[in-house]
């Protein structure tokens, strides 16, 4: 049986101060791969800590967070570099694509870090852009792109190389209604596909789309609904 | 390579890769990057200018140089050590009596003889055959040549020829003058043909040539050219001693870049039981004049296009500094996507040194283009050293690379956590 894809042990993140801030209190979580998992909470509540834990951009200050089956407390920088890259894809609520550089360079960007050769890339890039309905619009500027557009280049550069989870921080955040339908029948169609998607989102009506859902409240994770 | 924990192969980029990064850094801004450059761009330009500028100005004059000076040695009769000769008598002149074809077979020697100028006694006249009344005395130089020193003294004949080995040998009383001297003698290149004669303290010389202008030794005096047999004969010998003015000499032309060796053979070759008798003038290097006039305005120029360059690291700096903090949202992104702080600083610093390097080549460019256009503009060689020209755009890369390395080393720093809530 393959290792989940995520698996946390009492994993805490508590900012230093006076008086320090417990943003995540001790949770416990287990996500297979294949799940679909939506992670809702009112503002402040740790949701964005957690994502930040997932996502290897920040480091506990207490438990273990299994990615694969790797205890990734045990890595330093460089190892948690390449589990980034490799592992996990990231879609932001900003989107955070390099305004001058193409949707097929913004693609790009994802595989440039990853010992990818080449050729192999471009293959893989134009690939993500046809997964997401936009091999029509490869040599498109951000800036010449809706909103949606944008948000759906952004997930062909969080999948590009394949990752074994899918991290979205309020993808329809910044969506009108009929793109963010769009976009999370995107996230159902990828889920179906295989993909382990983790979003995070205050709105329910994205959280509804996903088959498991946790509740964060003042750094308390609970419900698994 | 992969990490043995994780599995994963480690993140990396390659050099190529860093480099079209940077290059897409750069294409993106156009218009900042061109300004972001122009220090660099008049450091290295001014840098490849005053080098080009001076190189040019300096071969100038040697070439110049070389044409005349460089070809002409001269060498003086300072007499015997102890004078033999009995008193009121000068001695014998020290130069052989075939001393034309010794000098001759010096390599690198195109002409050479021995000549002096006549002690005229006071108020000795020149007179003209053809016009009683005219006259001239003060202005003209009556001087003793061979026929070799004819030839080095490279004349150029408007009528009749030059005096000869024969003439020299069997002591003829015929003469050169210059054309300003003929003129006021009274006689023209039409009426050479009769056979005019110049009266020189009564006696009779025939001119058989007139010449318009001389390379060495009588290019800017009137002269009247008789053969030296004829001269000791009718005013006997020459003074000997530098400074009397009136020693005989031997003046040597040579070819290009001869003249250095040509004067450390020549002494012993004439006399070469005792060549200290003679004293042997030659041109200074040419070299030694270059750098003497590379010199000083040179440095200063030199200065200032450091002082240039200074201020484009300091632009390219600054821009570079704007850049990381304008950047920090894509510092993040690339840091999610697997970029290491170091990935994060070479992306900057090869921006920065591309930026510089750019701006290096531009301004050889420039240097270059400066230093061809003055040369053309007065019809001079431009002389650029490969040495100097070619590394120069690489002083731009040295001061991108430098200018980008702090701002680099803050993007590297950058927690990838803030740069993504940047937005």
């Amino acid at each position: 049986m393959t290792a989940p894809v995520i698996e946390l042990r009492g994993l805490a993140r508590t900012y230093p101060g006076s008086p320090p801030v417990p943003a995540l209190r001790p949770a416990d979580l287990v996500i297979e791969a294949g799940d679909y998992v939506a992670v809702t909470g009112p503002s402040g509540s740790g949701k964005s800590t957690l994502l930040h834990l997932l996502g290897l951009l920040d480091s506990p200050t207490a438990g273990s967070y299994l990615l694969d089956g790797l205890d990734t407390s045990a890595l330093n920088d460089r190892d948690r570099s390449a589990l980034r890259g490799g592992r996990i894809g990231f879609v932001f609520q900003a989107f955070h694509l390099l305004p001058y550089r193409t949707a097929l360079e913004n693609v790009l960007l994802a595989a440039l870090y990853n010992q990818t050769p080449r050729g192999a890339r471009l293959q893989a890039a134009a690939d993500a852009l046809g997964a997401v309905a936009l091999e029509h619009r490869l040599d498109a500027l951000p800036t010449t792109l809706s909103g949606g557009e944008c948000q759906r280049v952004a997930i062909a550069r969080a999948l590009v190389n394949r990752p074994s989870l899918l991290l979205c921080d309020e993808p329809t955040g910044n969506l009108d209604s009929r793109n963010a339908a769009t976009l999370m029948s995107l996230l159902d169609q990828l889920n179906g596909s295989g993909f382990t998607i983790v979003v995070i989102t205050h709105d329910p009506g994205v959280a509804s789309h996903a088959g498991r859902r946790i509740t964060i409240s003042d750094g308390v994770m609970a419900g698994h609904a | 390579m992969r990490s043995s924990r994780t599995g994963l192969p480690l993140s990396r980029l390659t050099a190529r890769d860093a480099t079209s990064e940077a290059v897409a850094g750069i294409v993106q801004r156009p218009g900042r990057a061109v300004l972001t450059m122009l220090g660099t761009v008049l450091g290295v330009g001014a840098f490849v200018a005053v080098l080009g500028l001076t190189a040019t100005g300096a071969g100038q004059i040697s070439h110049q140089f070389t044409i005349l000076q460089d070809t002409t040695v001269n060498v003086q009769d300072n007499g015997p050590a102890i004078s033999v000769a009995p008193p009121y008598a000068n001695p014998p002149i020290g130069f052989p009596a075939d001393a034309d074809a010794v000098a001759g077979r010096i390599d690198g020697v195109v002409a050479a003889g021995v000549w002096w100028p006549v002690a005229l006694p006071q108020g000795a006249s020149f007179a003209g055959s053809l016009g009683p009344s005219a006259s001239a005395s003060q202005t003209v130089t009556l001087m003793a040549a061979s026929a070799g020193a004819v030839r080095a003294m490279g004349l150029s004949m408007s009528a009749g020829s030059p005096l000869s080995k024969y003439e020299n040998d069997t002591g003829q009383h015929v003469a050169m003058i210059d054309a300003a001297t003929a003129t006021l003698l009274g006689i023209s290149v039409a009426r050479l043909a009769s056979h005019p004669a110049v009266f020189v303290d009564g006696i009779a010389y025939t001119v058989i040539g007139i010449y318009n202008s001389a390379q060495r030794v009588v290019s800017d005096e009137s002269a009247m050219l008789i053969p030296e047999n004829t001269a000791l004969a009718d005013f006997g010998n020459p003074q000997p001693g530098i400074g009397n003015q009136d020693e005989a000499q031997m003046v040597v032309a040579t070819r290009i870049g001869a003249a250095q060796e040509v004067a450390r053979q020549i002494a012993a070759a004439e006399l070469p039981a005792g060549p200290r008798r003679l004293v042997v003038t030659s041109p200074p290097s040419p070299q030694n004049l270059q750098s003497q006039v590379t010199g000083d305005l040179a440095g200063l120029f030199l200065i200032l296009a450091l002082i240039s360059l200074l201020i484009g690291a300091v632009g390219i700096a600054n821009t570079t500094l704007v850049a990381v903090l304008e950047r920090t949202e894509e510092i993040g992104l690339r840091r999610a996507v697997g970029a290491r702080p170091r990935h994060i600083a070479a992306q900057f610093l090869a921006e920065s040194t591309a930026l510089g390097t750019l701006g290096g080549l531009v301004g050889t460019c420039i240097g270059v283009g400066v230093v061809v256009i003055f040369a053309a503009a007065k019809d001079w060689t431009a002389v650029l050293n490969p040495a100097v020209t070619l590394p120069a755009p690489l002083i731009g890369s040295v001061v991108g690379l430098l200018a980008g390395s702090y701002p680099a080393l803050r993007a590297a720093r950058t927690s990838p956590l803030t740069a993504l809530r940047h937005a």
